[in-house]
């Protein structure tokens, strides 16, 4: 029997390297406020991620003595995963030389939105949130990168179409998607209802209630309607239920994708062996062989400075994403330093830092992450990105990346985003700004 | 047929394909028996006690949590089984010592507001102890289907009826044919009669706790098994409500058939009613359901009518 919960806060401390937050931040120091979600019902999910991104914020710390000489302060702020607390969590945070932050859920993105550009304070929503923000013209303090829920679906119907031999192969194909009844879980639909009338497949949308923990209404309309493939927009205890219920139905899981945030190792741990054959989509690669991650056990565990036992996250799908998010920010931080000649960046320098990055797959690989993700180009217009998508599969014990990138069609996601950016744009009076 | 009469008989017109239409009573009635499963530890202790035992599903999570726990330390499952009980036997006394005896003769809100405090606390305590993993519980119930007749019935559903039907038996003789069981449904009646005949109170209340336990491990067995164990399974409670509500909160009996009840409504209304109002329906349906008959029997169907003469 483990303390493990009691151990967690005090590992949190421990883990911040004694770098506490300071009341006033110092000249040598770069203050990020976390929000993050270690209790509750999506702990399971909140802990890899959060844990990744502190991890890394440790390793550059205590490796290269922080980014350019500038330590990197955090202060965590437990929201549960409940928007009302997660925007109380920034607003008491806000004030204490914030110029970044992670809401990490969809719902605070949505609430933090409208007052960024009077925070001065970025957005970074990676792979969550609104996607519409990645029109840099109407949204210009909030990041997406490297990539969207409308990229996805879209990249979604693309693999499918080429395991169908084909996109005019899609044409009468049935596609369910089991959809998280949220804002979250609404985000694709616009998207692939629109390819459903370019592609001629039909869409049959299955909203599920939170938490998700009874879906036999759900799997008895699978049952009825016999769809091609399953797409699964989840959350939470309601991946874990659907991917049971389909293993029990008897739906090949072969033809089941799940949205990046249905495609954890804590999705598929109920069913382990059994989801043998399960897929989701994810834009990094899974798995802990990466020159970084060892680097990351030596440096930060090694010298017992990382979490109670922490390092079984190291490599998971959650950890590695919470990696890639210290990395966009230490890389955006790194551009505004080298832009305006300063140490400690203010929310401007850092804005610009993030509308200017370049994250090439040189430098991913000059950081040891050679191969784990696509390069990542942010401009003006685009706070998306490139948008790739992969899709991995799990093979009983471990999530494999079974294709190669897949670029979103464009032609179809981006008009749909600057449509929606702008009608944002007239319902709030924003003039959107040249790019 | 009009469109508007489709979609009024849309919850029979699944019946066009007789075996879906059998599917989806079955399964209805099984998933039913599963929140039956729930309800069983709240009624329990509201019989024995009058007291809304707001901290019940999280004593359904606590319990699978040590059980899952318990056989992830590697402990064989009959011994974590019996720890498990153990675990919830003590937990009855604690909560006996330290809340219930200051209690005595209160006011049911006030008893209810202790369980509100009861239920963060254990669920805080849970996370400390086990951590927040989603955790698997395998303890033999089989898994996958058989489809007699073409009509799918799951192997977990199929084990949950069995157990609830051993579980409503066990627990009607404890009730019915017991010394205990009599003590119970005395204390329920009026703690300071029971008292003056000489029955202890206290034991009485640790008792019912401890038999709420256990019940709460049969239900979190049961619902981990299908979804790993982790901390929404809590919210599970709000299923058993709209069958306690249906079947009154004192009658065993009740929230079996409130259960079924349930759960064969609400299956029928989103299969059928679902696909034309945007899906996603059952869990509101489940409470209109049991408004329905809370307006035309406000006791619930098998729950005691109370005549206060003034």
């Amino acid at each position: 029997m483990r303390l493990k919960g009691l151990t967690l806060g005090l590992a949190a401390a421990v883990a911040a390297t004694g770098i506490a937050a300071p009341a006033v931040q110092a000249a040598d120091s770069q203050y990020f406020p976390l929000l993050t979600y270690r209790t509750g019902p999506y702990a399971p999910n909140g802990i890899p991620f959060a844990n990744g991104t502190i991890d890394y914020f440790n390793y550059v710390n205590l490796k290269h003595g922080g980014v350019n000489g500038v330590k990197l302060v955090w202060e965590e702020c437990e929201t549960a995963y409940n928007t009302k607390k997660g925007v109380e969590c920034f607003e008491r945070l806000k004030g204490k030389g914030a110029t970044v932050v992670y809401p990490n859920s969809t719902g605070i993105t949505y609430k933090l939105i409208p007052n960024a550009p009077k925070d001065k304070v970025v957005i970074l929503s990676s792979g969550y949130g609104r996607t519409d923000a990645s029109d840099g013209r109407v949204f210009p303090w909030v990041f997406t990168a490297p990539t969207t829920y409308w990229s996805q679906a879209s990249a979604f119907i693309k693999y499918i179409g080429a395991q169908e031999g084909g996109m005019d192969k899609l044409k009468g194909k049935k596609i369910a998607l089991i959809y998280h009844n949220s804002a979250y879980g609404k985000e694709p639909i616009r998207t692939l209802n629109l390819l459903a009338r370019k592609l001629g497949y039909k869409l049959t949308t299955l909203a599920v209630n939170h938490p998700g923990q009874e879906q036999k209404a759900t799997w008895l309309q699978i049952r009825r309607d016999r769809p091609d493939w399953i797409l699964l927009w989840g959350w939470g205890v309601m991946n874990q239920v659907a991917i049971k219920e389909a293993i029990n139905t008897g739906f090949n899981l072969e033809r089941m994708i799940g949205v990046w945030w249905s495609g954890a190792e804590t999705d598929v741990v109920p069913s382990g062996a059994a989801a043998k054959g399960y897929k989701a989509g994810t834009f990094h690669a899974a798995g802990g062989d990466f020159p970084l991650f060892h680097d990351i056990k030596k440096v930060v565990y090694g010298a017992g400075k990382g979490f109670k036992d922490g390092e079984k996250y190291i490599g998971q799908v959650l950890w590695n994403r919470g990696i890639l998010t210290g990395v966009i920010t230490t890389e955006a931080m790194r551009n505004a330093q080298k832009k305006f000649g300063v140490k400690r960046v203010n929310g401007d320098q850092m804005r610009w830092g993030f509308e200017n990055l370049n994250l090439t797959e040189s430098r991913l690989a000059e950081l040891g992450l050679k191969g784990f993700t696509k390069g990542i180009k942010i401009t003006c217009a685009d706070h998306e990105g490139n948008g790739p998508v992969l899709i991995q599969q799990w093979d009983g014990k471990k999530w494999n990346i079974i294709s190669d990138f897949i670029s979103p069609m464009q032609e179809v996601v981006r008009p749909l985003i600057e449509k929606s950016a702008a009608a944002y744009a007239k319902a709030n009076k924003i003039t959107p700004r040249k790019c | 047929m009009g469109e508007f009469w489709e979609f009024v008989l849309a919850p029979v017109l699944i019946f066009e394909s007789w075996q879906f239409g059998m599917e989806v009573v079955i399964s209805g009635l099984l998933a039913g028996v599963m929140y039956s499963l729930v309800a069983l530890g709240f009624v329990l202790i509201y019989k024995a006690s009058g007291m809304f035992n707001f901290a019940q599903g999280v004593l359904v999570l606590f319990a699978a949590l040590n059980l899952a726990g318990f056989i992830g330390l590697g402990i064989p499952i009959p011994l974590a089984i019996l720890l498990t009980i153990g675990v919830m036997i003590l937990f009855a006394i604690v909560v006996e010592y330290l809340i219930l005896r200051h209690l005595v003769n209160q006011e049911q809100i006030i008893l209810f507001m202790a369980t509100i405090g009861l239920a963060f606390f254990l669920s805080a305590f849970g996370e400390t102890i086990w951590g927040s993993d989603v955790k698997k519980l395998d303890v033999g119930i089989p898994q996958g289907r058989f489809e007699p007749f073409g009509i799918q019935i799951q192997y977990l559903e199929l084990t949950a009826g069995a157990v609830a039907a051993a579980l409503v038996t066990v627990l009607a003789i404890f009730f019915n044919k017991t010394k205990i069981g009599r003590a119970l449904r005395a204390v329920a009646d009026d703690h300071q009669a029971a008292l003056s005949v000489g029955i202890n109170l206290r034991t009485i209340w640790i008792i019912v706790w401890a038999v709420s336990g256990i019940v709460a491990l049969v239900a979190g067995t049961m619902w981990g098994a299908k979804s790993g164990v982790q901390f929404s399974l809590s919210e599970i409670a709000l299923k058993a409500l709209p069958v306690l509500i249906l079947g009154g909160f004192e009658s065993i009996p009740g929230a079996i058939i409130g259960g079924l009840i349930i759960g064969l409504g609400e299956k029928l209304a989103e299969v059928g009613w679902g696909p034309y109002v945007g899906g996603a329906i059952e869990d509101w349906f489940a409470y209109i359901l049991a408004m329905v008959f809370l307006v035309f029997r406000p006791q619930g169907l098998f729950g005691e009518k109370i005549i206060e003469r003034v």
